[in-house]
């Protein structure tokens, strides 16, 4: 029973610890002038049938900067595009038995499914890593929490490396370490991309400001991606209606079946 | 030239897709089968989430075996009261086979059962197939008569009970064996989106000593009705028929088969199904090879939507 409460507390600090942590870096951030702001052209990207993934270019503006700093080029920007989350499952084989078989698999918690980062410079050199993980920024140091029971978690680092992995070279995460650029003393561009096999949902555009090294502000700006015309159709049809769906993929096979055998006949 | 399927959520390029329908179509023509074997396993080498592959791939084979159905009805080829016996089992099987893949899938291992399904399945049936034919064709250079049914033999299947007439195909025959292999196909609709004509066929040639003028016209009938309850079912619960996909398939395969009919009624039957032997076994072989070489990447990663 000790044990219990014991657990419960610990479960209750860590649930605290981490708004906690949060709340320290705002008033961090109001000690500093320098203020951030983003803007993108549409809050919304229609996939049609003929989409191929999109450059989605974001504007933004750095306020009250200290232009010895800027000359300098103490201000660093990091500009990612975070997908809608998901739980993933990384699996792995092993021979048994001559053939290749899943033998182990991890589950991370709440994972984008897609990430593009563009930033002034290789972001490992823009803060220290300690940082960057505290923030989760960059595919390294995202946060991998694993689901259910992991044993000893002594092959966490692998599954975690082969996540990232994969990810990355699916081209669903990506990374551009020059992406972002100063077009004026204050204004900068990133150009982010949306990958071909995005997913629907809302993504989120988050802006980051750095200052020598430590961190200044940030600013997230949603992004729906939706499906249009047809495709949401199709969708929403088989989500909702999907014994209607499939009665209707059958009759569409019916009829092109039939449809060709009359066809083909006549000639 | 691409297309976005809001099933499977990606972009394709339309034209390897219609090639892949027109190509499958094409062979399944010639040899007079649903093509459902071949077309899975390529979309699920064209990175289709196997999931999609194996429900879209269902909806294919009812379009390319209504046409033939159609004619084998006209012709008066089909025994309605058999196909009506194979569907009940079907029907069983396929409900049965949903509920497995169902659960396979959420286990991680599906994608290794349909593989070691294809293998087996297809090594055996290719390698019967091809054993057979060749017998045939060394049968008909000596100029001898090659009988397919039998007639006076009876295996242990006619010593069954439960027995039934089909006047159609002028045997009086249990149903158990009937219904048991229209359950077994139609757990392989469900979990390997093929209509199992391949399989079907001989076992009803071979096995259940039916005449073999209403065996292709029965067994259409009855993966018309089965693939139909599959692609409904898959539908239904696991959402994943992309109906854009399966058009274009549809009508390139359609298309297809027209074509390879005609080139198929140059070949002798005999030829030809040494030719489907040799196809059915070069799937196998292809799958077999990837279960056995070490994979590229030991790992891989699926997010809760799709994925095996």
């Amino acid at each position: 029973m000790i044990r219990l409460a014991r657990i419960a507390l610990a479960a209750l600090i860590l649930a605290f610890a981490a708004p906690a942590a949060a709340q320290l870096q705002d008033e961090n951030a109001n000690d500093f002038t320098e203020k951030l702001e983003i803007g993108i052209s549409t809050d919304e990207i229609a996939i049609t049938s003929d989409f191929r993934g999109a450059d989605l270019t974001i504007f933004g503006a750095v306020d009250g900067f200290d232009a010895n700093l800027l000359v300098q080029g103490k201000y660093n920007i990091i500009v990612s595009l975070e997908g809608p989350k998901d739980n993933a499952t990384v699996r792995k084989k092993e021979r048994v038995f001559g053939i290749w078989v899943n033998t182990s698999s991890m589950t991370f918690e709440l994972v984008p499914e897609s990430y593009s980062l563009s930033s002034t410079r290789d972001i490992e050199t823009i803060a220290p890593p300690g940082e960057m993980g505290n923030m989760g920024i960059g595919v390294d140091h995202m946060r991998l929490v694993p689901l259910g029971f992991v044993g000893d978690g002594s092959n966490l680092g692998e599954f975690r490396n082969a996540f990232r992995r994969i990810r990355e070279t699916s081209g669903v995460y990506e990374r551009d370490p020059g992406g972002v650029q100063f077009i004026s003393s204050s204004l900068f561009k990133a150009s982010v991309r949306l990958p071909a096999n995005v997913p629907n949902g809302v993504h989120v555009v988050r802006a980051y400001l750095f200052r020598d090294g430590t961190f200044v502000a940030a600013k997230a700006l949603p992004l729906r991606v939706v499906k249009t015309g047809v495709e949401q159709v199709i969708t929403q049809t088989a989500h909702q209606q999907p014994l209607f769906y499939g009665l209707f993929a059958v009759l569409l096979a019916v009829i092109t079946g039939w449809g060709a055998s009359l066809l083909f006949r006549k000639e | 030239m691409t297309i976005y399927l809001p099933i499977a959520e990606l972009s394709v390029n339309i034209l390897i897709i219609l090639g892949m329908g027109a190509a499958v179509g094409f062979l399944s023509g010639m040899f007079g089968v649903g093509g459902g074997f071949l077309i899975t396993p390529l979309l699920i080498f064209y990175n289709i989430p196997p999931v999609v592959a194996v429900a879209t791939g269902a909806n294919q084979v009812v379009a390319s075996s209504i046409s033939g159905a159609i004619t084998h009805f006209r012709r008066g080829t089909i025994d309605i009261k058999l196909g009506t016996v194979l569907l009940c089992g079907g029907l069983a099987g396929a409900t049965l086979g949903v509920w497995l893949f169902s659960f396979l899938r959420r286990a991680g291992q599906l994608d290794l059962v349909i593989s070691l399904l294809y293998v087996v399945l297809l090594g055996s049936v290719g390698s019967l197939m091809l054993w057979e034919s060749v017998r045939a064709m060394r049968k008909a250079a000596k100029n001898q008569a090659t009988p397919l049914r039998r007639p006076g033999q009876h295996n242990w299947v006619h010593g069954l009970p439960l027995k039934m007439r089909f006047k159609k195909s002028k045997i009086y025959l249990s149903v158990i064996p009937v219904a048991a292999l229209g359950f077994c196909i139609g757990i392989l609709t469900s979990v390997m989106g093929v209509g199992g004509g391949f399989i079907m066929v001989p076992a009803m040639i071979y096995l259940l000593r039916i005449p073999t003028n209403v065996v292709v016209g029965t067994s259409l009938f009855q993966i018309i009705f089965v693939s139909a309850y599959t692609v409904i079912v898959q539908a239904s619960t696991n959402y994943t028929v992309d109906i854009v996909l399966a058009f274009v398939l549809m009508i390139a395969g359609v298309i297809g088969a027209q074509y390879g009919v005609r080139v198929g009624q140059k070949l002798r039957g005999e030829q030809l199904r040494a030719l489907l032997a040799l196809l059915v076994l070069a799937v196998g072989i292809r799958l077999a090879v990837e279960l056995v070489i070490p994979p590229k990447d030991i790992y891989s990663v699926v997010s809760a939507g799709f994925g095996f």
